[in-house]
């Protein structure tokens, strides 16, 4: 038994070394990364992180990240939610052709789309604001919360739904009073992927974005570039970025494998 | 069992609106570009195939999808036994559970370019504790801005630290919905440990085995930020994998028509791989 605990000690190991290294970095001065290695911060600082939160430039660069990652699982879950419901309950026409052409934009690469996002969204007068991003992150999001949430619906049977019509429930009623409640892990795990993979995603973020909805990721980005090689300040950003998501997935922490299963083991 | 209604249609109105403008209106747009000649002032001429013709037989094309497959079999080859390891040997129940999936998925969280920047600090030599450890503990000659060698090693080990945990925690979901009576029988029987893995958990763990691959397969050969923050494509193009190329081509030269057409062959690439490991894998329960 002890043998075998050793290779999950040993992995976690592994994952948590380049994290420490950029924690660590982030206390020290730029004085002392330059001038050799050192395991801990010698002269312990917290300049890095005052700088962060007393420069708008940084701090504002954390809020927008957040307001479009939000907006962004907000109108995912919402549109996905009544979708999900009808895969999981009604056959229809191209039923499984429209649930394989959702999936397939989640095959595309981001790449492929950063011009023509920036072109389209340009056009609609809609460059450079939170909607943009999160509208542009609808188009991965989208489908895995179908997927997510179509998985978690299917193990509802469907005797609850026609008890509450039996009961003289209306259908909008029954949704939210009873069928939600149900699926609530469900609706859990949905939002959290969708706030983990726009939170992520940086390339159509940075490209959709100039100035007012600038995310995280472009003013690390310029940091490392423009005031040459400030390794602190950027670590301190970095571990900065950590921490949403690791509040997040401390409330799923319960669902987590289930929910990276989709829903369907 | 699910009842005909086409009303359901209805349901799926909003989700259809939403994905079809963020994913028809580019690719039309991408389309288009991709049988055009323009020299700006939005004036455009009929190009026909012809982009598609020179980017398919262009050395730089297929010396960058050559570096892409070879990534992601190697990601492929590393990852998947490593998850499958890995969830194998976690405990089932218990009060470090929730601990273990906790700091596993704590990499995946992490937004792209940070853990590009994580890793660059992670390897510089005399700074980094990776790069001091292997140059002047080791003596190992490692250094990722003039050796490719050392620049794909750590490109791969950096995809492999930021995604394996995905394929544990899949294989982990399976694992743990094998009711424990499976165990006792195996037991019972006699059953070697490899028995068990062969009969009962890997079974048990295909379908959840088939998202991992898939995913693992579709993220790896998309992979843009990583490897663009962690090595910017080089040294020389070493690194230069599809999507980096295409960026190059698209925003960097702006030279609309090649990359439109390299677009719509890097995604048929995409869904055509996909498409195959996807019948390969659930040949079995179709007979």
């Amino acid at each position: 038994m002890k043998k075998r605990s050793l290779i999950p000690i040993l992995y976690i190991a592994f994952l948590m070394l380049p994290i420490y290294w950029l924690v660590a970095m982030s206390f020290k001065t730029t004085n002392e990364i330059l001038s050799g290695f050192s395991l801990f911060p010698q002269t312990f600082t917290l300049e890095n992180y005052v700088t962060i939160f007393t420069d708008p430039t940084w701090y504002w660069g954390y809020i927008n990240s957040i307001a479009y990652v939000t907006l962004n699982t907000v109108l995912s879950v919402c549109v996905a939610l009544p979708a999900a419901y009808a895969f999981s309950r009604y056959r229809f026409l191209g039923d499984k052709q429209l649930f394989f052409w959702l999936l397939t934009n989640r095959m595309a690469p981001a790449a492929v789309f950063a011009l023509p996002f920036f072109q389209l969204y340009s056009s609609i007068g809609l460059f450079d604001t939170y909607l943009a991003v999160a509208l542009a992150h609808t188009l991965f999001n989208v489908p895995l919360a179908v997927w997510i949430l179509e998985g978690f619906m299917r193990g509802i049977p469907k005797e609850l739904d026609e008890t509450a019509y039996v009961d003289g429930y209306s259908f909008p009623r029954f949704f939210v009073t009873i069928f939600l409640p149900n699926i609530k892990a469900g609706v859990g795990v949905a939002a959290f992927f969708c706030f983990m993979f726009s939170w992520v995603e940086m390339l159509l973020a940075k490209t959709l974005t100039a100035v007012e909805a600038k995310p995280i990721a472009a003013v690390m980005t310029r940091t490392a570039s423009s005031a040459g090689y400030e390794l602190g300040l950027l670590a301190a950003a970095g571990t900065l970025t950590i921490i949403p998501g690791a509040i997040v997935i401390w409330f799923v922490r319960n669902y987590i494998a289930r929910g990276f299963a989709m829903g369907r083991v | 069992m699910r009842t005909e209604n086409q009303k359901a249609w209805f349901f799926v109105l909003p989700v259809l609106a939403l994905v079809a403008f963020n994913a028809l209106v580019p690719m039309m747009t991408v389309v288009n570009y991709s049988v055009q000649e323009t020299f700006g002032n939005n004036q455009f001429f009929w190009e026909g195939l012809g982009w598609f013709e020179q980017i398919l037989r262009s050395d730089r094309f297929q010396a960058a999808l050559g570096r892409q497959f070879l990534f992601t079999a190697l990601i492929l080859i590393i990852e998947v036994p490593l998850g499958i390891i890995v969830a194998l040997s976690m405990p089932r129940k218990g009060f470090w559970v929730p601990v273990c999936l906790v700091l596993m998925a704590l990499p995946m969280l992490i937004p792209w370019n940070v853990v590009g920047s994580m890793w660059n600090i992670f390897t510089l030599p005399q700074i980094g504790l990776l790069g001091y450890f292997l140059n002047d503990v080791l003596g190992v000659n490692y250094d990722m801005t003039q050796q490719p060698i050392s620049a794909w090693i750590t490109v791969v080990v950096m995809d492999v630290w930021h995604w394996t945990s995905l394929v544990v925690l899949l294989c982990y979901a399976g694992l743990v919905s094998i009711p424990d009576a499976y165990y006792q029988a195996a037991k019972i029987d006699g059953a070697s440990p490899w028995s068990v893995f062969r009969y009962i958990q890997l079974p048990k763990m295909k379908t959840v085995l088939t998202i991992a691959v898939l995913l693992r397969f579709m993220d790896s050969f998309n992979i843009y930020t990583e490897p663009f923050v962690l090595t910017g494509g080089g040294p020389g193009n070493s690194t230069t994998l599809l999507s980096i190329d295409l960026v190059k081509i698209a925003l960097g030269q702006f030279d609309l028509g090649p990359a439109a057409a390299m677009s719509l062959i890097y995604f048929a690439i995409t869904l055509l791989v996909s498409w195959v490991f996807y019948t390969l894998m659930t040949k079995d329960d179709a007979q």
